[in-house]
């Protein structure tokens, strides 16, 4: 029994159920190619079969009909495939035929929420996704699930568009020639037998971290069978110095989960917690509600960051201070020292004073409290960190400590150096690479792809024939986890089961599926798999209503690691012995940190914030993202700051073909490190470290596919097992080439204008109506027009950008819903990107370290709409509602709307954008949403698909919409709530209360477009102490 | 006749020289004109000047086919500068198509004699001019196909065009100036098709010209009407003058980006409409006298007087530039001034001074009559002015878009090389349509030009 089960979140709510046992087991039955036309047919329906007689007794004739009688049988096949197995092996051809049958529950146009989670570098987000007659085209977030809230990343919102990637490996190969899975088994029976006889001595496994209790258990039991076989894990973005910080501190692995909505003041140490890693989205969400000032006593956080490379969370920053990688720990070690009273620690660092005063800010706010260290620095910063949390009696109240989620925490690094020991030495005889892509990520120094061919018998399962698998004998597709069944943990260790979607779209194996081939059941289907193990976990008559409730839910209810307490080690748990233990060595360190650049330029290793380690590179909608703050897309660069960068002579030109929205030349330099070097562009980021380059992972790969191959530039290649995130001795030559690179906004100077406006604490409770006074408002009645009275709905939206963190789900999440398409790297430079929503940057102060500002700015729908007035042919037009729509139908395509719309939200299809051809993309789109063809102007519509629909469901109910019934698609995916969307005619609404808010303010408002969507003024919370200290403005 | 009639003429009209060279009659004006056409033979010169345009405007056609074919993603537009060289080039032909109209119907109202051997090929300027500015917003169309929707029609959906959108006014602006001066023209052309159709030396010729003189016999009834006809006609086509370019400028002034949202654009674009007008005409004058041996008809008189017209227009154009600076500051409005500034010194400074120096410095040397009385020069000075007005409204257009409000979208501009073969293609139709305009037909009006001699015969008798 296959069970598919919804979500009750939306108001369409539905239980889907079908029993296609039967079915399998024919299938199962049968042996080599057994093609059927319907899941009747494989049912053997009778009804099916005298169709079959009747309708063409002695011969296959085509019908003269335009779609044929083959094409009529695949359309009923997958109407019914879609309808039952969540879409087995179906993909509909045609949308026209309606359902002969219509499946239970299942009524065509609307949607179904299913619940499934997705894993990311050791740690899960809950997701609910839109199912469309069987086609998952939307993820949103699960509201239930801790680790999502709701919410989603920018990683779990694009994972639809690497389901229906074309480029996806869809055969299963052999030395490049397509085989059968049975000869796959074959083959591993044979290597099987092989290895029992010597107890898997030769054997190897390697994997990504593995956090699914179903798929250790299955590791677990095969190492059982192989006992000498070895277990490896690696994976480019681990949390290795996390766990051995947590080592290092209490003799062992500890998971830590922060409270960071009980906390008054934060430090953040090179922790990007606000949108990368585990937990961000729930970090985030937890972090706005603490950030949203009223007039009257003051209950907002205060976060300081110390970072080397501008973070999502450094531009959040009250406090900010660009530190090299390498000087954090000094830092935090100070630091640990200054909160236990050795108050002349670092008296001789240049942020002494600074440090000071966060040191005495802490001490203010002992117990409500944090510092949270980043999982890219060393394990020195994370016990320096566990010290002061400790210290400051954080432990217990922001602080929680867990089991470690993963199911075997290993030393990452170590257990891959082990692997390649191993291998070079001729010990492995048979390597098994579960998913990741160890050619293309591994350090550069262990040289895993040449040792890797010292391996007689290499099988990669894998979701792209990529750099691992051309250099493996045979290659396993594998299923997305949109399509196939698991399970996976959250940061706090609540266990999901994730549930797929639709079947295999290229008969894609699950990890569980494929370690199924190593035992006595080859042919398990990854469901019996996944429910089996639960099963033993729950046992009793009560499982069948716990896993329906599981599913439905999208996770396990008391699966949550208990809290644990645990005991600092006597050595850093007392004052004294911190201080003989330290003193020495930080003193020697203070001097050389006062030096300007001790040891050269230091490099710094980083995640991409759009395409991760490289396994999204192949995604489009990642690549084309701008990247936080630095607003690249599509490559990579090596970060530097102004200073360093005018040290070494580099630049950029904004050349003449394209300029600063598309088209930057930057400067390519050779970065030289321990032995390697690489060639890549130099980008200028005000607010990096001096004396430190940051590179990010993931790009410049060989076989990632279409979209992918050829961007940016291999990090990897400079990557070292030794010290992964960052290291000196570096060094820069200038090469006097230059690099085209796209990027969507290069100037990040307000101009003295008032866009995004911002006051400190002290200030916005002197004058709570900040906001108002640094622009003009011009009166309502300023109009030749008499003023339209809004009767129904006045829909409208307020962003709080004191909230918002800049994170880029929404823009994601616009593009999923909205079909909106990407245009390539060179529409990009040519300032076309399509995005409807943008999250803007901007700086302020000095390039050294620049207080910055996200803005996302999404279609205004202003009243007095600039836009509507010049359309010629009425395209874009305003509806009772207030929306400023656009008619795609009557677009003509003049741009004149674009030009004279003041916030140049408008999008226009310079060419054809959106791809009509490839086949899978068609299944993603969002079927109530236009896909727009080439010379259309477009914008955002505020969801008005999603607007529609609630309306309707309400007038069906004889009732109005209810406030939070809809939600637009960037306010669903927003983490930190930021976006409100709702009805302003309701003065109860959210967004009503919101506007009635003094920080309200309208962007450009001195125009009199009078915008629905208007923004909440930042206000920033810095500490008296360090501001006086700094100058007030700089 | 001439000079050396019996009445002495005053010092200014000493000083000026005449309308039409001396000792031409009857005969000779209507010889001289009517043989380019009708007997002599084609010219090497002409051969080759029709070739060359006609290979520019084949790439236009290319361009175009290019360009239906691929979308106008092949231009360098982009957000935020969504208009590019069709717009420019757009605002730039009608600019250039003023003059002929003006010189016809504005001159002919104020009785200035001068106007008679200009005015015909003017016209057809303008209407070539028209023409290829007409293509530019069709072609700049996302959906070309879809361009009758800004008419009115009675649509099957009941769908009207948005009569808020200067775009919609444009569109009847443009259309009426051209069909006002089309037939303003041809009913110019009638007298003179009637004496090539009697002239003419072959059966087709006579056929044709027969045709397009419509039964004309040059009875004192037919020069009645015609003469009530054309000076009702220049009574329509005056406003127009002014209205077509008005119009043209409330695209922009209509819009609320600074640079563009300004109310002195009517006046200023009509002035700077005249003042490109007239120095196209100059510059097509110029080498048509001279290849044709018109230099009796087109005197030094003419193109002294042109290029009056042109300093006068090109200070009022200047005075624009002026205001829109002493505005952009004196309003206190960050963006404006912002923009402004941006001309002067931002990415597309050189395009800006470029335009000052051939629209504002250079011209000031017509103050000079020996400037004004140079040949070369002033071909010279209105080729720069040309050019100098095609910059115009390139800074307007695109200095405007590409940083705006929001510096967060700021962008720049380029062109492409469709943009460019479009432009030059466009100047290829414009010229292979004068080519043909004049083999084809009389580029000076024969009969006014006898009129001409008539009254210099006259006034010469007193």
């Amino acid at each position: 029994m296959i069970s598919v089960e919804c979500k009750h979140t939306k108001p369409t709510q539905y239980h889907g159920a079908l029993d296609l046992a039967a079915a399998r087991e024919k299938l199962r039955a049968c042996s080599g190619k057994q093609w059927w036309r319907s899941l009747e047919e494989l049912a053997g329906s009778p009804h099916f079969e005298e169709l079959l007689h009747r309708e063409f007794p002695r011969y296959a004739s085509e019908w003269a009909d335009a779609v044929s009688r083959r094409g009529f049988l695949k359309l009923m096949a997958a109407s019914l495939a879609l309808a039952g197995l969540s879409g087995c092996a179906g993909k509909p051809k045609e949308t026209i035929v309606p359902y002969a049958r219509a499946p239970e529950e299942l009524e065509p146009g609307k949607p179904l929420f299913f619940a499934t989670a997705m894993t990311l570098a050791g740690s899960a987000i809950g997701l609910l996704v839109e199912s469309h007659e069987g086609r998952p085209t939307k993820i949103e977030g699960n509201p239930d699930h801790p680790a999502s809230l709701g919410a989603t990343d920018v990683f779990s919102q694009a994972s639809l568009l690497t389901l229906y990637d074309p480029d996806r490996s869809q055969v299963l190969t052999y030395l490049g020639d397509i085989r059968p899975w049975a000869a796959l088994l074959a083959e591993i029976r044979v290597l099987l037998e092989r290895q029992r006889l010597r107890r898997g001595t030769g054997l190897r496994l390697l994997s990504e971290t593995v956090i699914s209790p179903t798929l250790a258990h299955q590791i677990r039991s095969l190492l059982s069978e192989f006992p000498e076989a070895k277990w490896h894990q690696y994976e480019p973005v681990s949390r290795d110095p996390a766990r051995e910080g947590s080592r290092q501190a209490f003799g062992r692995y500890v998971n830590t989960v922060y409270q960071v909505e009980k906390a008054d003041v934060i430090i953040a140490l090179d922790a990007d917690l606000l949108s990368s890693g585990p937990g961000c989205l729930r970090y985030a969400r937890q972090f706005a509600r603490r950030r949203r000032p009223q007039p009257g006593p003051a209950t907002m956080s205060r976060l300081y960051a110390v970072e080397c490379t501008p973070s999502n969370t450094g531009a959040m920053a009250d406090h900010r201070l660009p530190l090299r990688a390498s000087e954090i720990e000094t830092f935090t070690r100070t630091l640990a020292l200054a909160v236990r009273g050795v108050t002349e620690a670092g008296a001789l660092l240049p942020y002494a004073a600074w440090l000071g005063a966060l040191a005495r800010d802490l001490l203010r706010h002992g117990g409500r409290s944090v510092a949270i260290p980043g999982d890219y620095q060393s394990p020195g910063v994370h016990l320096w960190a566990h010290v002061v949390n400790y210290a400051l009696g954080n432990l217990g109240s922001t602080v929680i400590y867990t089991d470690p989620v993963e199911a075997e925490p290993v030393d990452q690094t170590a257990s891959l150096r082990e692997l390649v020991a191993d291998m070079d030495a001729g010990r492995v005889e048979w390597l098994i690479i579960l998913g990741g892509n160890p050619v293309y990520n591994t350090p550069a120094d262990l040289a895993f792809g040449e040792r890797l061919l010292k391996v007689p018998m290499r099988m990669h399962l894998s979701l792209y024939q990529d750099e691992t698998s051309a250099l493996c004998q045979w290659h396993i597709p594998e299923a997305h986890y949109l399509e196939a069944w698991s399970d996976t943990r959250a940061l706090d260790g609540t266990a999901s089961i994730v549930q797929p979607l639709i079947a295999p779209l290229y008969n894609g194996k699950s990890a569980h599926e494929f370690l199924a081939a190593f035992t006595s059941q080859p042919e398990r289907p990854g469901y019996d798999i996944v429910r089996e193990h639960w099963k033993t976990q729950r046992p009793g008559a009560e499982f069948e209503r716990f896993w329906r409730k599981s599913l439905n839910d999208g996770v396990i209810a008391g699966t949550a690691l208990p809290p644990i307490s645990v005991t600092l080690k006597p050595a850093w748990s007392s004052a004294l012995p911190i201080v003989s233990a330290v003193s020495a060595k930080a003193r020697a360190q203070e001097k050389a940190a006062g030096d300007p650049a001790p040891e050269g330029v230091e490099i710094v290793f980083r995640p991409d914030p759009a395409v991760f380690d490289g396994r999204f590179t192949n995604n489009g909608w990642l690549q084309e993202l701008p990247k936080p703050i630095t607003r690249l897309t599509w490559d990579n660069a090596a970060m530097v700051s102004p200073a360093t960068a005018q040290r070494l002579g580099l630049t950029y030109r904004i050349d003449s073909t394209g300029g600063e929205h598309g088209q930057v030349h930057a400067d390519v330099v050779e970065l030289s490190y321990r032995g390697r070097s690489l060639r890549v562009p130099v980008w200028i980021d005000p607010g990096q470290a001096d004396g430190c380059v940051t590179l990010h992972l993931g790009y410049g790969r060989t076989r990632a596919g279409h979209v992918g191959t050829g961007t940016g530039f291999n990090a990897y290649q400079l990557r070292t097992s030794a010290s992964p995130w960052f290291g000196s001795g570096l060094t820069l030559r200038k090469t006097g080439d230059r690099f085209p690179l796209a990027c969507v906004q290069f100037h990040h100077n307000m101009e003295g204008r008032a866009l995004v406006r911002a006051a400190t604490l002290e200030e916005f409770h002197r004058n709570p109506a900040f906001a108002h006074e640094l622009g003009e408002e011009p009166p309502s009645s300023l109009s030749l027009y008499p003023r339209y009275k809004y009767q129904g709905y006045a829909w409208g939206m307020a962003i709080d950008l004191n909230a918002c963190v800049g994170c880029n789900a929404c823009v994601v999440a616009c593009q999923a819903e909205n079909n909106i398409p990407i245009v390539g790297k060179t529409e990009v430079m040519r300032g076309r990107e399509m995005h409807w929503l943008r999250i803007d940057t901007y700086y302020q102060g000095s390039a050294d370290n620049p207080e910055i500002y996200f803005q996302p700015v999404p279609c205004m729908h202003c009243e007095n709409a600039p836009c509507e007035i010049v359309c010629p042919v009425g395209a874009t037009v305003h509806s009772a509602e207030g929306l400023n729509d656009m008619v795609y139908n009557r677009c003509v395509g003049t741009r004149y709307c674009s030009n004279n719309c003041p916030y140049k939200v408008r999008r226009f299809n310079f060419l054809q954008y959106s791809d009509w051809e490839t086949p899978s993309l068609k299944l993603m789109r969002n079927p109530n949403v236009t896909v727009r063809s080439r010379g259309v102007m477009e914008k955002c519509t505020y969801c008005v698909q999603r607007i529609n629909a609630a309306r309707i469901q309400a007038e069906k109910e004889i009732r109005l919409v209810r406030d939070g019934e809809i939600q637009t698609a960037c306010q669903q995916a927003c983490p930190a709530e930021a976006i409100i969307f709702g009805n302003l005619n309701d003065p109860q609404s959210r967004v009503a209360r919101l506007k009635a808010e003094p920080r309200n303010y309208a962007l450009l408002g001195e125009l009199n477009t009078r915008p629905r969507t208007t923004y909440l003024a930042a206000v920033r919370n810095p500490n008296p102490e360090i501001e006086k200290a700094e100058g007030h403005g700089s | 006749m001439g000079a050396e009639g019996p009445r002495l003429p005053t010092a200014a009209e000493r000083r000026r020289p005449p309308v039409i060279g001396p000792g031409h009659t009857f005969a000779t004006v209507t010889d001289k004109i009517s043989t380019i056409v009708l007997t002599r033979p084609t010219t090497p010169g002409w051969l080759a000047g029709f070739l060359v345009s006609f290979s520019l405007m084949m790439l236009l056609f290319y361009a175009i086919g290019y360009l239906l074919l691929e979308g106008v993603g092949v231009w360098g537009i982009n957000i935020p500068v969504g208009w590019g060289f069709a717009i420019v080039n757009f605002v730039w032909w009608i600019g250039i198509g003023h003059a002929g109209t003006l010189i016809s119907a504005i001159l002919l109202l104020l009785n200035q004699k001068w106007r008679t051997s200009i005015n015909r090929f003017a016209e057809a300027m303008t209407l070539f001019a028209v023409a290829s500015a007409g293509l530019f917003p069709l072609l700049h169309l996302g959906r070309p196909g879809l361009f009758y929707w800004l008419l009115p029609y009675p649509s099957t959906m009941g769908v009207w065009p948005q009569f808020r959108s200067p775009l919609v006014w444009d569109v009847f602006a443009v259309s009426t100036y051209f069909t006002v001066s089309l037939l303003f023209w041809f009913v110019g052309l009638i007298p003179d098709l009637a004496t090539l159709r009697d002239r003419a030396e072959t059966r087709a010729a006579r056929i044709l010209y027969g045709i397009l003189a419509m039964g004309w016999r040059g009875s004192a009834m037919h020069w009645h009407r015609y003469q009530t006809a054309y000076l009702l006609l220049a009574g329509l086509a005056a406003p127009l003058v002014v209205s077509v370019h008005t119009v043209v400028s409330l695209d922009f002034a209509v819009g609320i980006i600074p640079g563009w949202h300004s109310t002195i654009f009517p006046p200023y674009f009509v002035a700077g409409a005249i003042y490109s007008g007239f120095a196209m005409v100059l510059t097509l004058a110029i080498p048509l006298r001279a290849a044709y041996g018109l230099e009796d008809f087109i005197t030094m008189r003419h193109l002294e007087n042109m290029a009056k017209v042109m300093l006068a227009t090109g200070l009022i154009v200047a005075y624009g530039y002026a205001m829109e600076l002493f505005m952009a500051w004196y309003s206190g409005n960050t963006y404006e001034g912002f923009t402004a500034w941006n001309r002067i010194v931002g990415p597309y400074w050189p395009a800006y001074w470029a335009l000052i120096l051939c629209n504002v410095v250079i011209p000031q040397l017509l103050w000079f009559k020996r400037v004004r009385t140079k040949v070369p020069v002033l071909f010279v000075l209105s080729l720069t002015v040309n050019l100098g007005m095609w910059l115009e409204r390139f800074v307007i257009v695109v200095t405007s878009l590409h940083r705006d409000f929001l510096p967060s979208s700021w962008g720049m501009y380029t062109a492409t090389r469709w943009d460019w073969a479009v432009f030059v293609g466009s100047m290829g139709l414009f010229l292979t349509l004068l080519f043909l305009f004049i083999r084809f037909l009389p580029m000076i009006s024969i009969f006014e030009m006898r009129e001409l001699v008539s009254e210099t015969e006259a006034g010469s008798s007193d």
